[in-house]
């Protein structure tokens, strides 16, 4: 009944090419945005209900943005171009560790060449930015098999990558600018002078970030670039033979996705963990962020939102519900049965629908149309 | 001639701990072969028919069973785990997704790798239990030739016989039996299989019962190697350069794959890991499997791709 389109005529080509066609599509967005950016910081500034406490920003707003930044990397290269990664994490700390190289200044002592690359600290934004563009580096890098390589060969040929990089700043003192214990720290996160402290200001921060983010990848994957990633990943042959040159948009893809996980890695170490070592970039990172996209639904930047949020949040409240209830459980039981009820739901809802969230949305808003009358 | 004694005993050692890769990456090929599932699950199920064999060991001999009753109801109370494992696997993930595509499939039996991890620690235990097979003892050998011997582990050495036997076992089974016959249809082509009456579900079944006994074999090599633990499911993480180099429906492929991995990161490690900071051993693996893979994307021994429009 509210959800029609009927009455909307698109008289432009502008109109026509809008990212959200329909005006009640819009309305939601600009409501949930609204609630986003100002009722929430509202609320905490208030500290009213559910803000009551710094929990809920800190322990799921937070990371939810940032993993749901990652996700949509993780979409783009999996979901939009086809190319299988579980390297994702390996990238997040790429952009983690040369945003921390950068922050505080990077000095190469090249005593072979007779002298030394030295970079005085770059302000927080830079870093983070830059440390993206290293990630997208290092992406086709690790890209150029995926000329050769295809679906689950090519899963396990990233590995390498996420393996190597979890070695290399663990092994390599000078990442971590000779840490004894291997853990850095991140430096202040000063905006122009703007110090970024409270929980309220790190959401801002990074709801921001992913704003805008959200916004290129959504208009990337509408444009000739994201329709060449999905020619290549509905067939590649015929990609290549109707002209789609294979090597640009195979590296394009693999650049993108990887400067968006790097620089959600680096927000990640930054502004969510503050302290880090390598084992928070492992490779149970990388499947974490692969199941937000298969869940989320492949090929969709909606659905990874969806996902991220799903991965993050079933977790905690499996592990909330049996204190909450009073079932006097050993935190041990609690994870076994943890792992046992998420593995199951994993399964479960991928064999319910295997094209994940994006497609039950989709399918909710076919029927929304239609309701309450049925024609 | 002590560098090559050196040498030798670093590359006799790789060679038989890429034996035990090997026995990991066994299961993968059979689910792989049958049904184009990328059974990430291995590890897990090395786990749980570790876990299954310790736990009953431990409480028949408690209960007074000579060692060798217990070792033979141990195992079989182990493999008819795995069956009813295998049985649940088929019965409502892998059956219930048939036809979708590789990935999925893939990320699926990761959610069953999250279900077989929480059940075997929650019903068995989490500690780490030792597990006492096979003689763990060092062994020198050609002590004539090389100055103080070379070091062999009795160990890898009981590994690599026991891979051989499997590797046999599964060869002939493959080829001889009217079920291997049927195995080799469906992998080929599941939906002819089906058309001309082979029983797809009970395929299946067989097939990820295989590879529950192999993770049962290699439950035991390993542990004894290392007690059995949680940390043994990242030996499926170990096993898939392996299964890279081999290529994914190789039998052979996966001994030969893991006997070059073993081989190449023990002596990686040894000659040039000190000058890199040492552990390289950690990735290793996969470098030499992207490296293999840019000269052949099918790996040593898959088969070729071709592909179709």
């Amino acid at each position: 009944m509210l959800y029609r389109e009927a009455g909307q005529f698109k008289t432009t080509y502008a109109e026509d090419m809008a990212i959200f066609p329909i005006s009640q599509d819009r309305i939601a967005l600009a409501v949930l945005l609204g609630i986003a950016f100002i009722g929430v910081p509202l609320l905490a500034t208030f500290h009213i209900w559910p803000f009551g406490s710094d929990y809920l920003l800190w322990a799921i707003l937070l990371p939810f943005l940032i993993l749901a930044l990652a996700a949509i990397g993780t979409n783009i290269l999996v979901g939009y171009c086809g190319q299988i990664s579980l390297g994702s994490g390996a990238f997040m700390a790429i952009g983690a560790y040369s945003a921390y190289k950068l922050a505080t200044g990077v000095h190469i002592p090249l005593a072979w060449l007779g002298f030394a690359v030295s970079i005085p600290p770059l302000p927080v934004l830079a870093s983070i930015l830059l440390g993206g563009l290293i990630a997208a580096g290092v992406g086709i890098l690790f890209g150029i098999p995926s000329l050769r390589i295809k679906g689950l060969y090519l899963a396990v040929a990233t590995l390498a990558a996420q393996f190597f990089f979890d070695w290399a700043f663990l092994r390599i003192p000078w990442f971590t600018n000779y840490a004894p214990s291997g853990s850095v720290n991140a430096p202040a996160l000063d905006f122009f002078g703007l110090i970024v402290q409270s929980p309220i200001e790190r959401y801002l921060l990074c709801l921001l970030l992913l704003t805008l983010m959200a916004l290129l990848a959504k208009n990337l994957v509408r444009s000739n670039l994201g329709r060449q990633w999905m020619a290549i990943r509905d067939m590649d042959i015929a990609a290549e033979l109707i002209g789609i040159r294979p090597l640009y948009a195979k590296l394009t893809a693999f650049a993108v996705s990887s400067f968006i996980v790097g620089v959600a890695g680096a927000l990640w170490a930054f502004v969510y963990l503050g302290s880090w070592e390598p084992l928070a970039f492992s490779i149970d990172r990388s499947l974490q962020l692969l199941f937000m996209v298969i869940i989320g639904g492949l090929g969709s930047i909606m659905g990874s939102f969806v996902g991220a949020a799903f991965i993050l949040i079933v977790p905690i409240m499996l592990n909330l519900i049996p204190t909450e209830l009073g079932v006097p459980l050993s935190t041990e039981t609690i994870t076994h049965f943890e792992f046992i009820i998420f593995g199951s739901l994993i399964c479960y809802l991928l064999i319910k629908e295997p094209h994940g969230f994006a497609r039950l949305i989709s399918i909710g808003k076919e029927k929304l149309r239609l309701w309450p009358f049925p024609y | 001639m002590i560098a090559l004694g050196q040498f030798l005993e670093v590359l006799i050692g790789g060679l038989m701990s890429g034996v035990l890769y090997s026995l990991v990456a066994l299961g993968f090929v059979l689910i792989f072969k049958a049904s184009g599932v990328f059974n990430f699950a291995q590890g897990a199920m090395v786990l749980l028919a570790g876990l299954a064999l310790v736990r009953a060991l431990d409480l028949l001999v408690a209960n007074g069973f000579p060692l060798w009753a217990a070792i033979v109801l141990g195992i079989g109370f182990s493999a008819v785990i795995m069956a009813t494992t295998a049985w649940l696997i088929e019965r409502f993930v892998i059956g219930p997704l048939v036809n979708q595509d590789g990935l999925t499939l893939f990320m699926s039996t990761i959610g069953v790798t999250f279900v077989i991890e929480g059940a075997a620690e929650m019903i068995f235990g989490s500690d780490v239990y030792p597990l006492r097979l096979f003689p763990t003892d060092a062994w020198f050998v050609l002590e004539g030739l090389f100055p103080g011997g070379i070091l062999v582990n009795k160990l890898d050495v009981w590994g690599a016989l026991i891979a051989g036997i499997l590797v046999a076992g599964l060869a002939l089974f493959f080829q001889r039996t009217k079920t291997g016959r049927a195995l080799r249809a469906v992998a080929d082509d599941h939906l002819a299989a089906h058309s001309v009456g082979i029983p797809i579900s009970w395929i299946w079944f067989v097939v990820w019962l295989a590879a529950g006994l192999v993770a049962l074999v290699a439950a035991t090599v390993w542990g004894t190697k290392l007690g059995v633990q949680f940390s043994i499911t990242f030996l499926a993480l170990k096993a898939l350069p392996v299964l890279i180099i081999g290529g994914l429906t190789s039998i052979p492929g996966a001994i030969a794959g893991g006997l070059i991995v073993g081989a190449g990161e023990k002596i990686a490690e040894v000659y040039l890991g000190p000058s890199i900071g040492g552990g390289i051993e950690y990735w290793f693996a996969y470098v030499l499997a992207l490296a293999v893979l840019l000269v052949r994307p099918q790996g040593l021994f898959g088969e070729r791709i071709i592909e179709r429009v």
